[in-house]
């Protein structure tokens, strides 16, 4: 049974008094012990997902369509079972650590917060604590509890947002980014760790991450996200192997290579487009070199390829040209 | 400007952290910095040395990359060279000029923040919640340049249109931008006063790869059109073969290696830079724990 059902899930959220459209169309699924790699463009609508399986969106936001976790309704969910499903079913691990974790409360009185809430004696939640940052790479535990966020390093803090997810034992983890701020070596040793939770306990990961190479290493499937949609859902084994969708191709043609150097990078043409500026046709049409008349007038749906899904009209046309090479050569004709 | 007075010089910067004692003061474990201090006194006052005798230059023009592990002292050397923090020991050198820890005026503050600019790791808390992202613009603006009210609009334009953001975005609250969108706030903000430096403390780590390419394009265009000099703090490899001439590789508070990036890159000397070489994720890459020593720590390399 899927731990996460995501149907048909939009939101809006108020700018200047009107509500504006942020996430339009977002349908996923994960199974227990499964990772579901998130990437896809900076506003595309990746925290805002994560964020509303937790229902935790900005003040007057609206959300159409459903989130169910282990099959109920986390919309319909009142105060006290979204209490209960908040401490301990799903766990978020935030974007930025430097804003979610209070300045003037030391490290260790952070990590023990939902642990203490939910009941467990002081000393014994400090204690689980301290052992967690031991495995995410922290030394020196015992003094780092006793210090205050900002005597951390980033990436330390970020392991600290690391551990005090992970002590809830939740089912269910929305990890945003969560090895931006840290070194390979470091980020190599959280995915182990997490990786063991999934495998021992059956922990269910929402991965987003702009790193396409540690997705296609440590997920089961990545799901590609454009302006509010979600346009391509493959198994990470086929990254490599022939993604279907233009913007999926992009990504992968702009990657900088750290074996070699290149004389420009490429980058995907265009301006990027905010979920609310999205007419009648694909969003991804302005920027798309393969992109038709069909394309600009008429929405795709995300429909079943093979083993994929993907929102493109083009897509069994286009198999097999999008390649990195094909899309630089496309775009600079 | 002179033409061979380094934009940038530290000489045998060092830093020292007070820490709140109890906790074990041996310390060097899998990560982070030394402790000094006296073990068996445990309430003795504790210094972490968070940065210890590092020195680099950075020549006018040239792009230099600081990687290493995390809590290994890289954006507290970044902190000491902008002014944010005052070194315990070392000295640092803007465009020929040894930086003083004296109070200072609007004026050498001013005429500092053209020197050198700093876009943060976390942009969130470098952003004025209350001010849009327009006016955050406007105001680095007027105060370093006297200019026009158009000539001040039509940069903003600019600036906003470099780094990827739109009309929109420009006139609401750092709040109700995506974390990518933020960051690119804060590098168009540093780039506005038109600094000789820029330091970048993982500035494109939140952006995807389609938006950091073109920012990394970007940098890559203002350095050759005005000279300016970049510090490229990044654990991205990838990125960093990209921006930079020279590395350095940091662990635990001191410089593990330093050299040209192609060279470190393609026959990295230190096990520790070895080390991350092989933890990059790529094709068939799996992650290992590196409590488990792996393969990649190959015993010939140990004698280098
Ligand atoms: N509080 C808010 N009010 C209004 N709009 C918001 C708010 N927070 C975010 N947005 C907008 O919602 C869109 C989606 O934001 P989200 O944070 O989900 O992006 P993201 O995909 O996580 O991007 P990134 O990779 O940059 O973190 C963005 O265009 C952003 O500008
Ligand atoms: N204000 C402070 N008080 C006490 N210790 C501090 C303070 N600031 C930093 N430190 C310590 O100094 C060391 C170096 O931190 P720094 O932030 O420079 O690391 P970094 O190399 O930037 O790491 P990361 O890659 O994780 O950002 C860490 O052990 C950190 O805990
Ligand atoms: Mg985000
Ligand atoms: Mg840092």
């Amino acid at each position: 049974m899927s731990v996460l059902d995501l149907e048909h899930l939009a939101v809006d959220l108020p700018v200047e008094g009107r509500l504006r459209r942020v996430i339009h169309d977002v349908t996923l699924s994960i199974a227990q012990g499964e990772a579901v790699g998130v990437v896809g463009e900076s506003g595309a609508g990746k925290s805002m997902t994560s964020r509303a399986v937790l229902r935790l969106l900005p003040h007057g936001a609206t959300v159409e369509g459903e989130v169910r976790f282990e099959g109920r309704s986390v919309m319909a969910m009142d105060r006290t079972a979204l209490r209960d499903y908040r401490l301990s079913d799903v766990a978020m691990i935030f974007q930025d650590p430097r804003a979610h974790i209070n300045p003037v409360r030391t490290v260790g009185d952070f990590l023990v917060e939902a642990l203490v809430e939910r009941g467990d004696a002081k000393a014994d939640a400090l204690r689980v604590v301290t052992a967690l940052l031991g495995v995410v790479g922290i030394s020196d535990p015992q003094r780092r509890v006793k210090q205050y966020p900002h005597e951390l390093s980033g990436g330390m803090l970020q392991r600290v947002m690391i551990a005090s997810a992970l002590a809830i034992e939740p089912k269910l983890l929305l990890a945003d980014e969560p090895t931006t701020a840290l070194d390979v070596t470091t980020q190599s040793d959280v995915m182990v760790s997490l990786d063991t939770q999934r495998r021992e306990r059956g922990l269910a990961m929402l991965f987003v991450t702009h790193d396409l190479e540690l997705a296609a290493a440590v997920c089961d499937r990545i799901a590609v996200m454009y302006a509010g949609f979600l346009v391509e859902d493959i198994p990470a084994s086929q990254l490599h192997r022939g993604v279907q969708h233009p913007y999926t191709a992009g990504l992968l043609a702009s990657r900088p290579s750290p074996t070699v150097r290149e004389r420009r990078l490429f980058a995907i043409a265009g301006r990027p487009l905010s979920a609310y500026e999205v007419g009648d046709g694909c969003g991804f049409a302005s920027r798309c070199a393969f992109a038709n008349d069909r394309c600009r007038s008429e929405r795709p749906a995300l429909r079943v390829v093979g083993a994929s899904r993907v929102a493109c009209h083009r897509s069994e046309e286009l198999s097999g040209q999008l390649s990195s090479h094909n899309i630089r050569e496309a775009t600079h004709d | 400007m002179t033409e061979n007075v380094p934009a940038l010089e530290v000489i045998g910067l060092r830093k020292e952290y007070r820490v709140r004692g109890a906790g074990s003061t041996t310390a060097v474990a899998s990560s982070g910095s030394a402790l000094l201090g006296h073990p068996s006194k445990r309430r003795a006052p504790t210094s972490l040395v968070a940065v210890d005798d590092v020195s680099f230059t950075v020549a006018q023009g040239r792009s230099l990359a600081v990687v290493g592990e995390s809590g290994s002292g890289k954006t507290t050397v970044a902190r000491m060279i902008v002014g944010l923090e005052r070194p315990t020991g070392g000295q640092v050198v803007v465009g020929g000029r040894q930086r003083s820890w004296n109070q200072m005026g609007s004026r050498e503050r001013r005429r500092r923040a053209r020197e050198v600019q700093i876009v943060f790791q976390d942009p969130y808390s470098s952003l004025d919640p209350r001010m849009t992202i327009r006016a955050c613009l406007d105001e680095v603006l007027r105060l370093h340049f006297d200019w026009p009210s158009e000539r001040i609009d039509a940069r903003i334009e600019e600036l906003l249109d470099q780094v990827g953001l739109d009309r929109r975005q420009a006139d609401g609250l750092p709040r109700s931008l995506s974390g990518g969108q933020r960051q690119r706030v804060a590098i168009a903000r540093a780039l506005a006063s038109e600094p000789r430096v820029l330091i970048c403390d993982e500035a494109v780590a939140s952006l995807d790869v389609s938006i950091q390419a073109q920012v990394l394009n970007l940098l890559s265009d203002i350095r050759e059109a005005t000279g300016v000099s970049y510090l490229f703090i990044s654990h991205d490899l990838a990125v960093v073969r990209q921006v930079s001439d020279d590395i350095v590789v940091m662990r635990r508070g001191q410089m593990v290696e330093s050299g040209p990036t192609e060279q470190i890159l393609t026959q990295p000397g230190d096990p520790y830079t070895q080390r991350l070489l092989a933890a990059i994720p790529r094709p068939g890459w799996h992650p290992t724990s590196s409590h488990d020593s792996g393969p990649e720590q190959t015993p010939s390399t140990e004698s280098s």
